[in-house]
């Protein structure tokens, strides 16, 4: 590689006497690479991605006819057929309603928790900060369906640490277990979020504060005032990875299952999409599974929007 | 990132001085009960699985008996042919080489959107981040059915293939390498005759280490994790990645017994190759999530 004091000098002059010639031959080469940087990805992500959303599109459209009760089974376009169906189905309809509970109480709590958590990590109040930081964190290392099976443990009545708790209260009742989950995949995340938002509280610049002091701002001012509004993009971020997470709810109900007799075939939305294929009725499942990533395609966009907007004003 | 980071110990100390100790005491008791609950049930995970399994039940669940934990570690490695360590194999295989893989593919075509002015960036950049938003778990059944239209289910490239995308990836290295590999470099490089694939790799890839950590980090946890997707398409159990394996085992511990401490045990084995990995790389991830989160 050239010399720094060398380099400017070349590159200047370069860009300013070019030859127009070199200059579009090497406009040329670099798109030439240009499918060798993208074209992998790209092939992936059309054939992974593109290919199976436009596939459960297409597969959504048809519906199964049979020539009579026994007759040999038809594949014929049945438009809007199945999503007519999917908007009927009770069960379905319970079970968004009951994530959508789920993530409205779930999400908040879990957010607020790593906001917490990270702002007393970053304060002067605590010592130990590596060893709360590990302990925080370790729980992600946990796999959301041991995790699950964890808890269920934790939950039995007759197998917990805590029996003296869960002989008294059912936290696998019908009531409860939906909560009890909302327990598992909090204890799974918050040091996940609290991750995220504590090293955007790091690279605040020590300026901020030291004007913020100045101007006789205690630590719970600064923390309300500055950084919580300079965090802001962080949560925002995070906030939209719990949405989506709360939507695929899949894991946890799964295993719950075995634990508790309250979480049906239909309980989340996923889980619904799992039984209808596995009936199978691969057509009905398909809009099951189109309507899913739509909803959670435009619930995290409205989030997105609508919190840039506010920060923006 | 650095300088707030050096900054700490001192401001910190000067401050401590006119911290009220009751707040102080109130910060710490917080920090002491959440450590509680974020570790209890996996200091209960770790006691159990020192236990055999009559005093599992008899003993005080969250205190020692009888060491016997390489006997049960010993039985979860040899039950069935050892199919547990066939299933922490596969999931290395899917992690390892799916993570790998995923990230090189997603830093290229992050690190080609920063740095080259070509028709249709913003609108492949758009396409890619619309993929960020869509769940796996939506795309897990359609790519059933393609897989068996093809006949690739029930095969390792059934769950190896889909990981290799990652498009947070891409958005991640592409905000990254915007800001961190100078175009000025770029063009020297070119100057002195280097292709611009070996820019990349032997230059670019340097001041990207960072993002492609954390990258690689996230990618592999993802992919370590997933459930979803080996549960429908892998039918073999010698196919099986470790999660889908101890939730199998899980769900016949009713007509198995023995199955509910093996059960524990390799829920506990299973986790220790990603804290193994987390102390491992956790001063690459730390700021790189930051990075991810800057706008």
């Amino acid at each position: 590689m050239s010399s720094p004091t060398v380099t400017p000098a070349v590159v200047g002059e370069a860009r300013a006497g070019t030859p127009a010639r070199r200059r579009q031959g090497s406009g040329r080469q670099q798109r030439g690479v240009l499918p060798i940087f993208l074209g992998p990805f790209g092939l992936l992500f059309a054939l992974f991605y593109l290919l199976p959303i436009g596939y459960a599109v297409y597969q959504s459209l048809l519906v199964v006819e049979r020539e009579g009760t026994f007759g040999k089974a038809r594949e014929t376009f049945g438009g809007l057929t199945q999503y007519g169906r999917v908007f009927e189905d009770d069960a379905f309809r319970e079970s968004v309603l009951r994530v959508l509970l789920f993530g409205i109480v779930q999400v908040p709590i879990m957010l607020g928790l790593a906001l917490v958590l990270a702002l007393l990590l970053d304060s002067p109040l605590v010592r130990g900060k590596k060893f709360f930081r590990l302990a925080f964190f370790a729980p992600y290392a946990v796999p959301g369906v041991v995790a699950a099976i964890m808890w269920g443990f934790l939950y039995s009545p007759n197998l917990s640490p805590l029996s003296e708790l869960t002989s008294k209260v059912g936290f696998l009742s019908a009531d409860l277990v939906l909560w009890s989950m909302a327990n598992v995949v909090t204890w799974v995340y918050v040091g996940y979020n609290m991750l995220i938002i504590y090293s955007s509280l790091l690279a605040i610049p020590s300026e901020v504060y030291e004007a913020a002091r100045l101007d006789g701002a205690g630590q719970l001012r600064i923390a309300w005032s500055v950084k919580i509004p300079m965090v802001a993009p962080a949560i925002v971020l995070t906030a939209v990875f719990s949405i989506i997470g709360t939507l695929q709810l899949l894991a946890e109900p799964q295993v719950f299952r075995t634990f508790s007799s309250a979480v049906t075939s239909t309980y989340t939305p996923n889980l619904t999409v799992y039984s209808t294929s596995a009936v199978p009725n691969f057509h009905l499942a398909a809009a099951f599974s189109v309507v899913l990533a739509l909803a959670t395609f435009v619930l995290s966009f409205t989030f997105l929007k609508l919190t840039q907007r506010r920060t923006d004003a | 990132m650095i300088a707030p980071l050096s900054a700490g110990p001192e401001t910190s100390a000067r401050r401590g001085v006119t911290e009220n100790p009751l707040s102080r005491l109130a910060a710490m008791a917080v920090m002491g009960l959440a450590t509680i609950y974020f570790l209890f049930p996996i200091w209960w995970l770790f006691v159990s699985s020192t236990k055999d399994r009559g005093q599992f039940t008899s003993t005080n669940p969250m205190w020692f008996a009888d060491w016997a934990l390489w006997d049960n570690v010993k039985a979860v490695l040899t039950y069935r042919d050892g199919v547990y360590l066939q299933w922490i194999l596969n999931s290395l295989l899917y992690t390892i080489g799916g993570a790998l893989i995923g990230t090189v593919l997603a830093g290229m075509c992050g690190y080609a959107l920063a740095k080259y002015r070509f028709r249709g960036r913003e609108a492949l950049f758009n396409i890619v981040l619309g993929g960020v938003l869509v769940p796996a778990t939506a795309l897990a059944l359609p790519l059933f059915l393609i897989f068996s239209r093809v006949e690739l289910t029930n095969t390792f490239w059934a769950v190896f293939l889909p990981s290799l995308v990652s498009p947070f990836g891409v958005y991640l290295t592409r905000i990254y390498s915007a800001s961190s590999v100078p175009d000025e470099l770029l063009e020297a490089a070119r100057l002195d005759g280097s292709g611009e694939v070996r820019t990349f790799f032997t230059m670019s890839v340097r001041l990207m280490v960072p993002a492609l950590v954390t990258v690689f980090l996230f990618q592999f946890v993802a992919i370590w994790n997933n459930f979803f997707l080996p549960l429908i398409m892998l039918r073999d159990e010698s196919l099986f990645p470790v999660t889908l394996g101890i939730y199998t085992w899980n769900t016949q511990v009713n007509q198995i017994p023995e199955l509910r401490g093996y059960v524990l045990v390799g829920a506990l084995l299973s986790v220790v190759p990603l804290i193994a990995l987390f102390l491992l790389l956790q001063r690459f991830w730390r700021n790189g999530l930051g990075a991810g989160s800057i706008k």
